[in-house]
């Protein structure tokens, strides 16, 4: 715009930077700033250097803690990942009527607050809930189990939830990028002779590259802030079996008074999290050359 | 593309398995919502008993956390969606010193984890007296709204022919004219799915209600949804029933506007 002042961008600008710097940036600053003290939120603080960061490998409970994140993570990604990749191919080689309706419903979980899931799988998972009842019903009774009250089974239970919450994102997500494709050239793959196989890891896999990149990031994020999920359905417990980065992050903070290792706690989270999406955006940006 | 018969029927197959894999835990929480709430209750309306909705809305007191829940949620949504269209009209007409910075820390908003900001937002916050206030539970969310709507209305108004300004400004059309008049307008689609986005975001937050109400005075649905989880462990069919209260609205938000819902996420991830 050829007469406009030159503050007035600046002017369009103010609230939202003032908003988000104010409530976002500044914070984070702060944490960085946090993590470098030991403060139990009330007292006087200690200037510790780094030793709130030594304790992220040291400390016993928050090694354990970022290994149940990893473990999240195969259930959260690489589950939802596989699923999604299996069924987008095969609905995508096909036109199948309902596809919109399938996609809404596979999508649905998306949508439903973290405490919403939790209580209806706490349901499923109760002793006498949905999944005993289905085991028992199948003469599975040596099966049945306390899911959520068992330190094998516990961490894969809530991982299992992360998989169903995640696995219409990430299909709809390869959906999208498969339906970019040209036909054309699924069906020239076809007339020299390909079968499903062959098309899939020849055409589609290929294709959707940015897409699995981008399902990736988000799901492994999601995994990562796990907080709100494991809170409700088993606080951590039992014992430490479940407990995760970000349920440290709250409990350090809020509960113990050990602010500065729970902002450590965070700050690494985060660090973790720019990383992976630096990598993503490389990968996602060879895809276009 | 011609398939066989049977390629076809297994198709459908996985389809129908894929869509009940995605539906059983939302039809078990329907099923128990409508279940007696004690062996000895009535038999119910055809067997079922909606009055567990009726009993859950007034034992968890969920009318006022609803309230307090729409409160958060307009207050975040009208203020976040005016701020990133301001913001979103700036980085996308206009050339400014400064701008690629300042974009891509907005960028960089996107990716922080609420856990990286709300163990300090709370020790300043309280300090500041603002805890168990809405500004507390408001304001962060704000900002972290604020960080994908000024993304997002950028990709939209850099989309927007710039003929269209060119022509509106050589009539005398102010800056702010060309905003409010011609560009939201024919902006609509966006403006509405950055809307819904938030407000879905706003409503099923919940972390920071969590740590910033310390005493539950604008404690939300999904927070008390958890609190009463704990007061009736046994009572599955109230807890169910209160939990389709919490999620009911987003879901009939989702259910009217999936296109853009579906549509905003998976655009708002890709970054394209």
């Amino acid at each position: 715009m050829r007469h406009q002042r030159r503050y007035l961008p600046y002017l369009y600008l103010a609230p939202a930077l003032l908003l988000f710097g104010g409530f976002l940036i500044y914070p984070l600053i702060r944490s960085v700033q946090f993590s470098l003290f030991e403060w139990d939120g009330l007292g006087a603080s200690e200037f510790v250097g780094f030793d709130n960061y030594v304790e992220l490998f040291t400390d016993e409970v928050l090694r354990a803690a970022f290994g149940h994140a990893l473990v999240l993570i195969l259930f959260f990604s690489v589950l939802p990942l596989v699923l999604g990749l299996v069924v987008a191919a095969i609905l995508n080689r096909a036109q199948v009527r309902g596809l919109g309706l399938f996609r809404t419903v596979v999508f649905l979980p998306q949508v439903l607050a973290m405490v919403v899931v939790a209580v209806a799988w706490r349901q499923i998972y109760a002793p006498d809930g949905g999944l005993n009842t289905a085991l028992r019903a199948v003469g599975l009774d040596a099966l049945t189990r306390t899911w959520l009250g068992d330190y094998t089974w516990t961490l894969p239970a809530v991982g299992i939830v992360g998989t169903w919450v995640q696995t219409g994102l990430v299909t709809v997500l390869l959906l999208a990028g498969m339906g970019r494709v040209p036909r054309e050239l699924f069906e020239a793959a076809r007339l020299d002779g390909a079968g499903a196989i062959r098309e899939f890891f020849a055409i589609t896999l290929p294709s959707v590259r940015g897409e699995i990149a981008v399902a990736l990031t988000l799901t492994i994020v999601a995994a990562l802030k796990t907080f709100d999920l494991v809170y409700v359905t088993t606080g951590g417990g039992p014992g430490n079996s479940t407990t995760v980065p970000a349920y440290e992050v709250f409990q350090r903070a809020f509960r113990e008074g050990a602010v500065g290792s729970a902002a450590a706690i965070a700050v690494a989270l985060t660090a973790i999290i720019f990383v992976l999406n630096v990598i993503v955006n490389r990968i996602a940006e060879g895809r276009q050359g | 593309m011609i398939t066989s018969g049977t390629e076809r029927a297994l198709n459908y197959l996985i389809l129908i398995v894929f869509a009940a894999f995605a539906l059983a835990p939302i039809v078990t929480v329907l099923a128990a919502a409508l279940s007696p709430q004690s062996a000895a209750a009535a038999p119910g309306i055809l067997g079922l008993h909606p009055e567990n909705f009726v009993d859950a809305w007034t034992e968890g007191e969920f009318s006022r956390y609803l309230r307090t829940s729409l409160l958060v949620s307009v207050t975040v949504v009208s203020v976040a969606v005016v701020a990133s269209i301001l913001s979103g009209f700036a980085f996308g007409t206009m050339r400014f010193a400064g701008s690629r910075a300042l974009f891509y820390l907005f960028l960089l908003g996107i990716m922080v984890p609420t856990e990286a900001i709300v163990v300090p937002l709370f020790y300043d916050l309280r300090d500041l007296g603002l805890t168990n206030t809405l500004w507390a539970v408001a304001l962060p969310q704000i900002a972290q709204s604020i960080a994908f709507g000024t993304y997002w209305m950028r990709a939209y108004f850099r989309t927007s022919p710039p003929s269209l300004i060119e022509a509106a400004t050589l009539d005398g059309a102010s800056p702010r004219r060309v905003l409010w008049s011609i560009l939201v307008p024919i902006g609509r689609p966006a403006v509405m799915t950055l809307t819904v986005l938030a407000f879905m975001w706003t409503w099923n937050e919940f972390l920071i209600p969590l740590v910033m109400s310390p005493n539950g005075e604008f404690r939300t649905a999904p927070l008390a949804l958890a609190i009463f989880k704990g007061q009736h462990v046994q009572a599955t069919a109230l807890l169910a029933a209160a939990a389709v209260l919490v999620a009911l609205p987003v879901v009939i938000l989702y259910l009217f506007a999936q296109r853009s819902f579906i549509r905003g996420m998976l655009e708002g991830a890709v970054r394209e």
